[in-house]
């Protein structure tokens, strides 16, 4: 190869012509029936989220007519105490919520994945039914449970106060992440764990040193689930939540009854873009690993 | 000599660096997965400075055994001794054996360097003494000035010298390597095999390897142990176990053969004689064979050791009983012809229909246009080249 470059023939190749021929017939995406689908489907999906974000600019109390630019109803939402702690509130449940769903999943994707005991596929069949249960009846259960079985009790100093929200919000979060996980798992080499053990390896050196790396994009992934589970949850929550524990779905929920002013779209503006940067970030986390071929 | 018990003679020639203590022993060690006998009451001893391979198809329990060493099995009976020490309740991360496994099992998510110091690590082993000791194995295996790639940059030969830097870094008594070759291309891994012994020589620590392929067990180990379902079929030198096999099943796994079933007719200390009906004539072997007259043998015959000569058309004037003293002669015809550049196989055919393997080096550039298609030849050998078997 490199006697052809000091001898620098011309290549036998023609040059390549501009891209004006007939697609090749795996190229779909130069035919036109998948671009018209792609389109339609981008709009379908973000057309909602663009009105909501382009009207919180909008300066009119009513929602339907565009009246001109302004910053009046950010202004408004900032200086409004209420939203501010629901939306306080709602970090603060994700926040704890992502942490200890994180770990609980991992460990019971861990367990599942590693050990052979009697029950374990009621276990694994148990663990998945949050994830298909209607939210609904997990609201009304938790509302019962936290009524009769276990108060959780009132008139606590923040944030303890919004522990049965987070309790609620860890049951159904947490099984997410355990899945998440354990598909993660089962792309592992046992042979990685072994060499760590054949080097001198204790079982907590080799779960610290080998398995948890391993993990570490389904844990990112199950992390954001988690969060944005936790985020935007309203059924669960609305069953649970108190007078002085709204969050911010409920909060915006609220509000509408009233009317629709564009200083819930602001919020709604505000939060959007909160989750799309965690969602960036986590999504670089994950990027970033080195790509795990079976080294 | 053909039916010697599975034994562990010391070998004829030892390799210089081979001394007389064992320093693997297994005593009667079973392997049972539930129902599946893995290992089969296996006695083994295996001396300190040897390179040994333990040769087997798959599913022969090599695997096993080797993982008995490294303790990722436990045996179901017997003992397993390391350096003399009952390593029964000795865990994986506590044995004086480190292992390069078949995957490599490098790290992906550490740099070169600090997979290779990963065992110095856990060994509480301190900075300066790691950073130098890193260096002197990478610069063992030839990746010296590769420490700062991630596994994901290093291709598979480069990876499988991590795996051995790291293994080795920690001066184990007893290297155990899974399959070390079977992930490398064909010219890579003629290479691999000479830095192998080259490798085990210099650093003068036993080396234990399984493998399922022949040619790299026979290029490599100083002494080898033939398994199958769960038994030690043969523990031998390469050489001994090529030209002195002492089953059908060693004689058909190592190298390519030509078998016989026959009748032991005769058997004298120094003379014997097997009626094979495939052959359509007597074998005459130079050699006694320790077997009841009239018992079923089989005659196991190299294909390089027949040699093959022009025959006329029709002729069959040169009868067994005519050929010179000490050797075989049976008439057949060429059937298939396979060039493979160094030698020359071919296919004969004999009288009764059977077909007989034989193998031509190509000593000049023509030899391989002596013999043609379909042509009459004689094929001879000499009544030393047989092995008898007796199983």
């Amino acid at each position: 190869m490199a006697d052809q470059a000091l001898v620098a023939t011309p290549s036998p190749r023609p040059p390549e012509k501009p891209v004006k021929d007939k697609p090749g017939p795996l190229e779909y995406m130069r035919q036109w029936p998948l671009r018209v689908i792609v389109g339609a489907t981008l709009l379908f999906l973000y057309l909602p989220l663009i009105t909501l974000m382009v009207f919180s600019f909008n300066d009119s109390r009513r929602n339907i007519v565009w009246h001109g630019f302004t910053f009046k109803y950010y202004e408004k939402a900032f200086n409004n105490d209420s939203l501010q702690q629901a939306f306080v509130n709602s970090l603060t449940i994700a926040f704890l919520c992502t942490v200890i769903s994180v770990i609980l999943g991992a460990l019971a994707a861990v367990m599942l994945w590693r050990f052979r005991f009697p029950g374990k596929t009621v276990v694994e069949g148990s663990m998945a039914l949050p994830i298909v249960v209607p939210e609904i009846c997990m609201g009304v259960a938790m509302l019962v449970f936290f009524a009769r079985v276990f108060p959780w009790p009132g008139g606590l100093p923040w944030p303890l106060n919004l522990g049965a929200i987070t309790i609620a919000h860890i049951s159904f979060a947490f099984p997410f992440v355990a899945t998440v996980v354990r598909a993660r798992l089962a792309s592992f080499n046992r042979e990685l764990e072994e060499a760590a053990k054949d080097l001198g390896a204790s079982e907590w050196r080799t779960f610290w040193d080998v398995l948890v790396p391993h993990m570490q994009p389904g844990l990112i992934a199950g992390a954001l689930l988690a969060f944005t589970l936790s985020l935007d949850d309203f059924v669960i929550t609305f069953f649970t939540a108190g007078p002085d524990t709204v969050t911010f779905p409920v909060k915006v929920y609220s509000m509408l009854r009233f009317s629709v002013t564009p200083e819930v779209n602001a919020a709604s503006t505000i939060l959007i873009v909160v989750t799309v940067i965690l969602t960036a970030i986590g999504l670089q986390m994950q990027n970033n690993e080195p790509k795990d071929k079976k080294a | 000599m053909t039916d010697a018990p599975v034994s562990n003679a010391p070998a004829a020639k030892p390799a210089p660096h081979v001394k007389e203590n064992a320093i693997i022993s297994f005593q009667g060690v079973t392997k049972r997965f539930g129902k599946m006998v893995a290992v089969d009451n296996v006695n083994l001893d295996i001396r300190e400075g040897e390179f040994f391979a333990l040769l087997g198809p798959s599913g022969c329990g090599k695997t096993t055994l080797l993982r008995m060493l490294a303790g990722f099995e436990t045996p179901t009976e017997g003992k397993v001794f390391i350096d003399g020490k009952d390593v029964a309740d000795l865990p994986p991360n506590k044995r004086p054996v480190n292992m390069v496994f078949q995957s490599y099992a490098v790290f992906p998510h550490m740099k070169v360097t600090d997979n290779v110091a990963y065992g110095l690590k856990m060994d509480g082993v301190d900075a300066g003494e790691i950073k130098k000791r890193v260096e002197e194995a990478l610069e063992l295996v030839k990746l010296g000035g590769l420490g700062d790639r991630m596994p994901d940059q290093l291709s598979g030969g480069q990876r499988q010298r991590v795996a051995l830097a790291r293994a080795l870094v920690k001066r184990p008594r007893v290297l155990l390597l899974d399959e070390p070759l079977s992930a490398l291309d064909a010219k890579l891994r003629d290479q691999m095999r000479s830095e192998l012994t080259s490798l085990q020589e210099k650093v003068g620590i036993t080396f234990i390897m399984v493998t399922h392929d022949q040619d790299e067990a026979l290029a490599i180990a100083t002494r080898c142990a033939v398994m199958n379902r769960g038994l030690l079929a043969q523990v031998a030198t390469p050489a001994d176990l090529y030209e002195f096999p002492n089953s059908r099943f060693v004689a058909d796994f190592v190298g390519s053969v030509n078998m016989f079933e026959g009748v032991l007719e005769r058997d004298e200390p120094n003379e014997a004689q097997v009626r094979c009906a495939e052959l359509g004539a007597p074998v005459y072997l130079d050699h006694g064979v320790t077997g009841a007259r009239g018992s079923t043998v089989w005659v196991a015959l190299r294909p390089e050791k027949i040699e093959m000569h022009k025959r006329v058309e029709g002729s069959t004037a040169m009868k067994m009983e005519d050929a010179p003293q000490g050797t075989n002669v049976v008439p057949g015809i060429i059937r298939d012809i396979v060039y493979l550049g160094s030698e020359t196989n071919y296919e004969i055919e004999l009288e009764g229909g059977r077909r007989v393997k034989t193998f031509r080096s190509n000593l000049t550039r023509y030899d391989q246009e002596d013999f043609t298609w379909d042509e009459p030849v004689w094929l001879a050998w000499h009544a030393c080249s047989p092995a008898v078997l007796l199983s």
